[in-house]
């Protein structure tokens, strides 16, 4: 095999390694299911149970999505009010990282007894998660303009708007699609918690009832489900960055 | 005193007049209309400074400054810019970034979208000018530091400014591209007549293009000679190794190493 054949195959080979090695030690070890399920343990469980995994999964995938593209959306509304406004800055930041701080498992109370357990808090706080890296990204990448290229275009009689439309918005594209990449597998966290909390059903949910009744296999074949969802979404993620500001990966083509 | 740009007894302060950095005092200067002026002096004299005052993007605290016989009271855009840096954005081609200040400057933003067929044929005329005919699709990125700057000089004159200000442009640049630039600009200059303002710390390079040289005092920068560079136009490359040539550039080194010690 060529040397890029093999790092195309490289994640393949990692991975199943990986999972050799855990069969292998649980075996020789004898760890109880309880404690450790071996990966076959597991596979057995997700074939066992794929119908409520799968169920799941869609509710899961559903509420983290929904999440996420409002922490876009809004991530990137607020992101250029605060890298066009140098008084919205200094006023919103010391905020955000203040609601930043906040574990947001701990708000995920406050959002059942707005709305009742279920979806909209699993959606919300997949939102409030992945909100932030976006907002700050997007924020840098503005603020982050030229002050020789600011110069060239302000003296041609450019307004803020000229600047921002041609070469701040523009700019910010890669720090936005990179951040995403983030924000997506914090879109998970976000709604896997509330789910644990606060729900009836979701991969969470089911994780939480699973490990009740001492189906340790199961909540593993959640984890798993949630590792495979993950990345998946970051694949697309990082495909759609790939797609979308190709001009920022320059050592990437020809 | 009416030259095209005329500065007098020009103050400026950064950062409140009390506690603040005072960067330029007492600075006078004219250019005249299609001179070719440059701008020499120790670093951190002023010279930057300068630039921004004289396109509007900054306001003296004390004095005056004129520019095509009207008082400048912000940006002025009769003025092209260029900067060591060559900004040229990532995501556009060449072409695309020559084109740049049509979208912003009147009386091409309104036409811009109507009249794209004569701008582009427009832009890559000026490209093949400075010898990038054919580089109009590359992006920047796929052009060496002279090509990116070429392209640069372009984007400066492609509204046909009156003034261009050049902010020491070729101060990154390896020895033989800095002298190939000097001969694009110098054609460039005699081509399309523009009034410019070299700032430099380059004297050669002075020497070489400018009609009159000022030399800055060390801060706060103020122009303490006037050097009238006497050379005919068109110079060749081989003026540089002259001794008439080399004179003028000892003169000038003599001059900006007293403002240093004097500081
Ligand atoms: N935006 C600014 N704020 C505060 N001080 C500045 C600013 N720009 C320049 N200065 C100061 O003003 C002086 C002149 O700067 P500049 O015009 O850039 O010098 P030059 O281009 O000749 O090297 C320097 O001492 C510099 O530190
Ligand atoms: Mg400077």
């Amino acid at each position: 095999m060529t040397d890029s054949r093999w790092i195309t195959a490289a994640p393949w080979l990692w991975a199943i390694g990986l999972f050799v090695l855990w069969e292998g030690s649980v075996q020789v070890l004898d760890i109880p299911v309880i404690i450790l399920p071996a990966p076959s343990d597991i596979w057995v469980a997700t074939v066992k149970y794929w119908s409520p995994i799968w169920k799941n999964s869609v509710q899961t995938l559903y509420t983290t999505v929904v999440g996420f593209i409002m922490a876009v959306v809004g991530g990137m509304a607020l992101g250029l009010a605060i890298g066009w406004s140098r008084s919205i800055y200094a006023g919103l930041y010391p905020i955000m990282i203040g609601f930043n701080s906040i574990p947001k498992v701990a708000v995920v109370p406050i959002l059942v007894i707005w709305f009742g357990i279920g979806t909209i808090p699993a959606v919300l706080t997949a939102f409030l998660i992945a909100f932030f890296p976006i907002v700050v990204n997007v924020a840098t990448g503005l603020a982050t303009i030229e002050p020789e290229m600011e110069d060239v275009l302000r003296a041609l009689g450019a307004k803020k708007h000229d600047i921002m439309l041609k070469v701040g918005i523009p700019r910010a594209m890669p720090y936005l699609f990179g951040s995403m990449k983030v924000a997506i597998t914090l879109a998970f966290v976000g709604s896997v918690i509330s789910e644990s909390i606060a729900a009836n059903s979701g991969l969470g949910y089911m994780m939480q009832l699973a490990q009740s009744q001492f189906n340790v296999p199961l909540v593993w074949a959640g984890l798993v489900a949630l590792a495979v969802l993950g990345i998946i979404m970051y694949a697309l993620m990082a495909w759609l960055e790939m797609r979308m500001t190709g001009w920022a990966h320059r050592g990437n083509r020809s | 005193m009416t030259g095209f740009v005329d500065l007098r007894d020009v103050r400026l302060t950064y950062g409140g007049a009390a506690d603040g950095t005072l960067a330029l005092d007492g600075l006078t200067m004219s250019v005249q209309k299609g001179e070719f002026a440059a701008v020499v002096g120790p670093s951190g004299c002023g010279k930057s400074t300068l630039m921004k005052l004289a396109t509007g993007l900054i306001a003296p605290q004390n004095g005056t400054i004129e520019v095509a016989g009207h008082e400048v009271d912000g940006p002025v855009s009769v003025a092209g810019m260029a900067f060591q840096n060559p900004s040229m954005l990532p995501w556009r081609s060449s072409l695309a970034n020559v084109m740049l200040p049509l979208e912003i400057v009147q009386p091409h933003r309104s036409k811009f979208r109507s009249e794209k067929q004569a701008y582009t044929a427009k832009a890559e005329a000026l490209l093949e000018l400075v010898g990038l005919k054919g580089f109009g699709d590359k992006y920047p990125w796929q052009l060496s530091g002279g090509m990116q700057q070429r392209a640069n000089l372009c984007r400066a004159l492609i509204h046909d400014p009156a003034l261009l200000m050049l902010d020491e442009p070729f101060g990154a640049l390896d020895a033989f591209t800095r002298e190939e630039l000097w001969q694009v600009m110098r054609d460039l200059h005699a081509e399309k007549g523009f009034t410019t303002i070299l700032v430099t710390h380059d004297l050669r390079e002075a020497v070489f293009l400018a009609d009159k040289v000022f030399v800055m005092s060390a801060r706060p920068g103020t122009i303490i000679r006037e050097r009238e560079v006497p050379f005919e136009r068109p110079r060749p490359i081989e003026l540089t190794y002259e001794s008439a040539f080399n004179d003028i550039v000892h003169e000038l080194r003599d001059l900006i190493a007293d403002a240093r010690a004097a500081a």
